[in-house]
């Protein structure tokens, strides 16, 4: 790669990738993200690879013109693996090795689509040959997640082909520092990262700071479970990310950066990794970048695995090599943040929006999302829903478009029942809210929060008290014990949570947990004691009738807290099979074959192996 | 105790020269160094505080903060359940308690014979699969406990099933 000097080499390499790009004919994308290649995408993407290559191709083609890539992931998780082929985008899903050369001779070479890998309309039952007409892409608007599929995110060359680091080009050689931060202020950007404070107005304090030295950082520690939007950027298009902190950096006039990867996601790590390494040795980090005297430069830093090192404060600690304490924000990381030092800490989703506002203004831009936020946000779609995966729409989309429209409703007969947003700071809303619009204020005056865009999706046979039992363990294992209301609160708050699921509690302790949940929110010292409670007030909000239910009647309606539910066999249904009593791990299973089989609740391990085995659906939950 | 690998006065110091001996890198440090022994011995963590003079309740401090770091032996065959609320949510609890039930060992523990360790993992950012079990690096998707029994057969870490 030759290394670009001045504005002029850029826009050269760009003129001559782009022409090249040009000439691209059809390509086959895979995408090798985490996630796939945990469905086998692996195999794929070789399979394939040997069909081109047989077929007398060049599956790595020249330069930026490949016939075969792997890409970050396409979002529909729940149909992967999926292999698309371009540029009519056919759309295939859980394509197997065994494929490739019918995907090769007949699709790549042939022009013909293979009906059997074609998504089939749920309703109509219909193939669906084309990505676009889709409707889980049909009803998004995917501006940041635009380049997956369509760029090997390894490649610097791909990324700058389809104009990238062109706003980094615009931003250096025809903005002004001051300007680029108006540009951001006026595009109304909110941080991705869950708490949605302006970036503009953060950026103008830390640009007007004086320093012998500033920082911004990249917070990659994505660790809400259920959300990983950041981890599938970080994979499927490190450079926009990186593109981002170099704007940001010369806005604020910062000379080192730093981005902080989650240890969980070794991928994520290796690519945003790369995609630094790449920039420097082009030029577009290190001294003097395009010629005009800036310079700055990125470091990684690997995360330990601690939930709170994704709050600020304690991010910053962990940076500097310490324990990620977080501390009072009585002083702004703008004004003395790491290492005392002025500094900008964005999420990676809102680095990803900067070029995208640079390249088209805030005027653009402004034109999406509502009116006090603004762009898009990605959610990710799990749990109990049909279509599983990364969805990008603007803000302001209601909660029933992306969870029943683009998700498609429950994945099996039963109900919807509720969604749980923001991860573990959120709370969990029930159907009646589902037309509500999805920004950062109206979901905070719901009870819960947007966060960084978790949004799981519960079934009838979700048990809300579980749910609330389930965040708070979690919470009170990752609070790191600085503060008393956080780390003494949320013990107590487990206690009677769990002798509410064990059927040992009291009504009284209904108003305790309640008068804890506030006490905690009220006196803890950082994001993750404030929030903790969400989970619980909100689902003693909207659904306490289901705390009553295991308080009074010591009865789990959903069948799920293990102490108060029994498996039993309906004796009409079964046929003494044995199945269940030959995969029963614990023995707790009685009769002989023919005869009517009976289980022994106390040795039961509630396991539910034999309600899974059963093909006579003989076995109930009581 | 089994006589560990590397010397931990040769393989601290090499660590460290590798990060030019700068305490903000503690943790990297440690996680190269858990790279090497699988765990943090005692001795490893006393050499590091030796060659850094960095007392030793500091260097604790860290490693017992963070969920990275592992102050015992791990076993031979890591089986780590994630239990994100994706997961939670579709049953990964139920893997999870039949795992223990067989393997004999709790979550987050070492079986004696150092062959098993039975983690769970907050959220592995791979949903859609959900529940997922991670055995030695291998990902299993849509994990139930019959499922994961069929597994653990297949493997030989049960030799039947009731």
């Amino acid at each position: 790669m030759r290394s670009i000097r001045k504005k002029e080499d850029l826009l050269n390499l760009y003129e001559n990738l782009r022409k090249e790009r040009e000439k691209q004919g059809k390509f086959i994308s895979v995408c090798v993200d985490t996630g796939c290649l945990a469905t086998g995408s692996g195999a794929v993407f070789s399979a394939l690879k040997e069909e081109i290559a047989k077929a007398g191709l060049n599956p790595e083609g020249e330069g930026v013109k490949k016939i075969l890539r792997g890409t970050g992931s396409l979002g529909f998780d729940s149909e992967n693996p999926v292999v698309v082929i371009y540029p009519e985008k056919i759309f295939y899903r859980k394509v197997r090795p065994g494929d490739a050369k019918y995907i090769v001779h007949k699709t790549l070479l042939n022009g013909e689509i293979i009906e059997r890998l074609l998504y089939k309309d749920p309703e109509t039952n219909e193939p669906i040959p084309y990505l676009d007409d889709i409707p889980f892409y049909k009803h998004q608007k995917r501006l940041l997640l635009a380049n997956h599929g369509i760029i090997d995110p390894l490649s610097i060359e791909e990324y700058i082909s389809i104009g990238g680091y062109q706003a980094l080009l615009k931003a250096l050689t025809e903005m002004e520092p001051p300007q680029i931060v108006e540009e951001v202020k006026k595009s109304k950007l909110r941080g991705r990262g869950g708490a949605g404070f302006p970036t503009g107005i953060k950026w103008e304090d830390a640009a007007k700071r004086d320093s012998d030295i500033k920082y911004v950082i990249c917070n990659a520690d994505e660790g809400d479970p259920g959300a990983y939007m950041d981890r599938s950027l970080l994979e499927g298009d490190p450079h926009s990310v990186v593109e981002g902190m170099i704007i940001g950096a010369y806005a604020v006039g910062a000379s080192h950066g730093y981005i902080y990867v989650r240890r969980e996601y070794p991928k994520a790590l290796e690519s945003a990794t790369k995609a630094i390494e790449d920039a420097r040795e082009a030029g577009l980090l290190g001294d003097n970048i395009l010629g005009t005297g800036f310079s700055f430069d990125i470091e990684i830093a690997r995360g330990g695995g601690a939930f709170v090192a994704g709050e600020s404060t304690a991010l910053m600690a962990s940076i500097e090599g310490k324990p990620a304490e977080p501390h009072t924000k009585y002083i702004h990381a703008t004004q003395a943040g790491l290492y005392s030092k002025p500094t900008v800490l964005n999420n990676v989703e809102t680095w990803a929006n900067v070029p995208i506002i640079i390249n088209k203004g805030a005027d653009w831009y402004g034109n999406i999302g509502t009116e006090k936020s603004k762009g898009t946000k990605i959610f990710s779609l799990v749990g109990a829903v049909k279509n599983s995966g990364l969805v990008e729409v603007p803000i302001g989309t209601t909660l029933r478009e992306v969870i029943f429209d683009i998700g498609g409703g429950i994945a099996s007969e039963k109900k919807f029942k509720a969604v749980q947003t923001g991860g573990p700071s959120g709370g969990v809303l029930p159907e009646s809210l589902l037309d509500m619009p999805i920004d950062f204020d109206t979901l905070t005056k719901a009870g819960s929060m947007m966060g960084s865009g978790g949004m799981i999706i519960m079934d009838e046979h979700t048990c809300m008290v579980d749910v609330a039992r389930y965040y708070i363990d979690f919470l009170s294992k990752e609070s790191c014990g600085k503060c008393t209301p956080c780390r003494e609160g949320l013990r107590q708050m487990l206690d009677i949570l769990t002798r509410i699921t064990q059927g040992e509690a009291t009504m009284d302790d209904l108003d305790l947990l309640e008068e804890l949940s506030y006490v905690v929110k009220d006196a803890s010292l950082c994001g993750l004691g404030q929030t903790a409670p969400n989970p619980v007030l909100s689902t003693l909000k909207y659904f306490r009738d289901e705390y009553v239910a295991h308080v009074r009647d010591k009865h789990c309606p959903a069948g799920v807290c293990a102490a108060l539910i029994e498996y039993e066999i309906i004796p009409e249904k079964c046929t003494g099979c044995l199945a269940c009593k030959v995969r029963c791990p614990v023995g707790a299973i009685e009769g002989e074959k023919g005869e009517v089989h009976k289980i022994d609740p106390d040795k039961c391990i509630r396991c539910g192996i034999c309600m899974e085995v059963c093909t006579f659906d003989a076995v109930r939950i009581k | 105790m089994p006589q560990l690998p590397v010397e931990p006065a040769k393989a601290v110091s090499e660590i460290l020269s590798r990060y030019h001996g700068d305490p903000a890198r503690m943790i990297e440090i440690l996680q190269d160094l858990q790279e090497i022994y699988r765990y943090l011995p005692k001795e490893v963590i006393e050499e590091v505080s030796h060659q850094t003079e960095i007392p030793i309740n500091r260097i604790y401090h860290i490693a017992t903060f963070y969920k990275a770091f592992h102050l015992e032996p791990r076993g031979e065959t890591i089986i780590t359940v994630c239990t994100g609320t994706a997961c939670h949510v579709r049953g990964s609890f139920r893997t999870l308690d039949l795992l223990s039930e067989r393997l004999g060992v709790k979550p987050n523990e070492t079986s004696g014979d150092l062959k098993y360790t039975l983690e769970t993992v907050g959220c592995v950012g791979a949903c859609a699969l959900g529940p997922i079990v991670i055995i030695n690096g291998k990902y299993y998707g849509h994990m139930t406990p019959d499922r994961m029994d069929r597994v653990l057969k297949r493997m030989g870490i049960i030799e039947k099933y009731s």
